[in-house]
């Protein structure tokens, strides 16, 4: 407990000083929106320490927010516009009045049908039924992924890979342009081979799975560093709010 | 206790407090960094420059408000550079989230910083369609398929800019900014490759290392977490310092990034020194004892 109170009192006494050091010189924000912004970033921000009740309860308004947002943008943004106007159009003369007077197309009870069957999922008597809905959903995903899957993401990446080693600019060798090309073709080919399980990894074939492995870990590690800046960009971009828009510290 | 041992045992809010003030430091203090343009950035900010006026830009926004600190640097950079250079922008979003994120860029930068573009004519908001990739895939053939009105309503051949579009060949250029699925992948998958359009990106920067493969076949440029928007800020900066004086998040953003990234690189260095002393120690130890290694 007394641990808990140490840090509630660095955290009061570095908002505190803040507050004094710029007191006289900038108003704090008088935005009710603002304040509910800076009280739940803190809420949230507290669970850095433990977990507590400020931080539950930010983190059950973020659900239950986002659970509603989406329900009506489902709404509003897919079955109004995609469905009920498609099938009657005349029903969405209030809100949509451009498609209002479009013949109605009432091929799309089909897909109103499948939505139904997926729906069946919640029936204790008949959840199989939701099935072929999901079926169709998987079917037609797989079929339309494959085909762009294998032309962009599996041919496209091998012509990217098939590059000069050597490059040439205006006759003369490009060192930086060459060295590049090196690189990308090593490790495209010793990443492959690192993944290459049939033949025993010794000898020259041992060689290029460990510059393999190498090339994965460079890999990884950029990734970490490109995780890091993503997180400590939301962590810079909240500390501008709470010093900027809330308290007014900075511009 | 020794040094290292208590190094060890470090209380993880210590660390975090650090992190804290690393980062609230220099938010205060305003300290920034400057920037320099990167390939990869460039060409994206070189093949804008390069369209003529009243050239079409679609502007696909695949973000939520939890990457904002991210995505909304380069938005807004490239909205101005698309503005300034008299090109037509198409907005329109594969999240639900993006939908009311176009509108808040519309009033910030268009509106407030443009105020004679026209609605309609200059600029369009398309708003949210469901359907992800599919979404794609069907306007790579017909976008008024899907589109039979703008986000306000109003029918879609009475949008003046919209009369001319059939479908995503129709636009100069894409520009997907995103942060996850679906993104600047799938308008890499399903727009650009099959449609032959020139795609770029701004990803955020947990996405970005998976994006690079694409680069420069697939895709036409990639501004990579905060630092390509600062990239991108600094390049327009450089080719219009009239906008010096607007606000560049990116920039500012990248001064308290350092900071935060120096402390961390410390702690990776401190975390890895304990790791070998105390491995070495164990090794004394344990040798003192008598047991084989």
């Amino acid at each position: 407990m007394r641990k808990d109170l140490v840090w509630l009192f660095v955290g009061v006494l570095f908002f505190g000083l803040l507050y004094i050091l710029n007191w006289g010189v900038k108003v704090i924000s008088t935005d009710l929106l603002v304040w509910v912004g800076a009280f739940l970033t803190l809420a949230i921000l507290s669970f850095l320490y433990q977990d507590n009740p400020f931080y539950k309860f930010a983190e059950h308004l973020f659900v239950g927010v986002s659970a509603a947002y989406w329900m009506c943008m489902g709404f509003w943004n897919t079955l109004v516009p995609n469905l009920i106007a498609k099938i009657h159009p005349p029903i969405v003369k209030g809100v949509l009045p451009a498609i209002a007077e479009k013949p109605p197309e009432y091929w799309y009870i089909i897909p109103a049908i499948l939505g139904i069957m997926l729906l069946m999922r919640l029936s204790p008597k008949a959840p199989w039924i939701s099935r072929w809905a999901l079926a169709f959903i998987v079917g037609t995903t797989t079929g339309l992924n494959l085909v762009r899957y294998l032309r962009s993401d599996f041919v496209g990446q091998i012509k990217s890979t098939l590059i000069p080693v050597i490059v040439l600019q205006d006759g003369s060798l490009t060192i930086g342009g060459s060295f590049s090309n090196i690189v990308v073709v090593l490790g495209v080919l010793c990443g492959l081979i690192y993944f290459f399980f049939s033949k025993e990894h010794k000898g020259m074939f041992g060689v290029a799975s460990r510059v393999g492995i190498y090339i994965l870990m460079i890999t990884f590690g950029a990734s970490f560093g490109y995780t890091v800046m993503a997180r400590i960009s939301l962590l810079v971009g909240r500390m501008r709010f709470l010093l900027g828009d809330w308290l007014q510290f900075v511009q | 206790m020794s040094f290292f041992e208590t190094i060890a045992n470090i209380d993880r809010r210590v660390i975090f407090l650090f992190i804290g003030f690393a980062v609230i430091i220099p938010v205060l203090l305003s300290f920034s960094c400057t920037e320099e343009a990167s390939p990869i950035v460039q060409a994206i900010f070189d093949k804008i420059e390069s369209l003529p006026e009243g050239s079409k830009v679609l502007m696909s926004f695949d973000y939520g408000p939890s990457t904002v600190p991210e995505i909304q640097p380069m938005i807004d950079a490239l909205l101005r550079h698309c503005c300034e250079k008299n090109l037509r922008i198409y907005m329109m979003a594969l999240w639900g989230t993006g939908h009311n994120l176009i509108s808040e860029s519309m009033v910030d930068i268009i509106e407030h910083e443009f105020p004679h573009k026209v609605y309609g004519v200059d600029y369009v908001n398309l708003g949210y369609k469901a359907g992800n990739q599919g979404l794609i895939n069907v306007i790579l053939t017909d976008m008024k398929k899907m589109y039979t009105t703008d986000a306000v309503g109003t029918e879609i051949d009475a949008v003046p800019m919209m009369v001319d579009i059939r479908n995503l060949k129709s636009f100069d250029v894409i520009l997907s900014l995103g942060g996850g699925f679906p993104g600047v992948k799938e308008w890499v998958l399903f727009g650009g490759d099959p449609g032959n359009v020139p795609v770029a990106g701004g990803a955020t920067a947990v996405s970005a290392p998976l994006l690079y493969p694409y680069y420069p076949r697939q895709l036409l440029g990639l501004l990579g977490g905060i630092k390509g928007a600062a990239e991108y800020e600094s390049a327009l900066i450089k080719g219009y310092p009239k906008f010096k004086t607007h606000s560049h998040p990116g920039i500012d953003m990248m001064g308290p990034q350092t900071v935060a990234h120096i402390v961390i690189v410390i702690f990776i260095v401190i975390g890895n020194i304990t790791f070998f002393v105390a491995r070495r120690k164990e090794g004394d130890e344990r040798g003192e004892r008598g047991i084989l290694k």
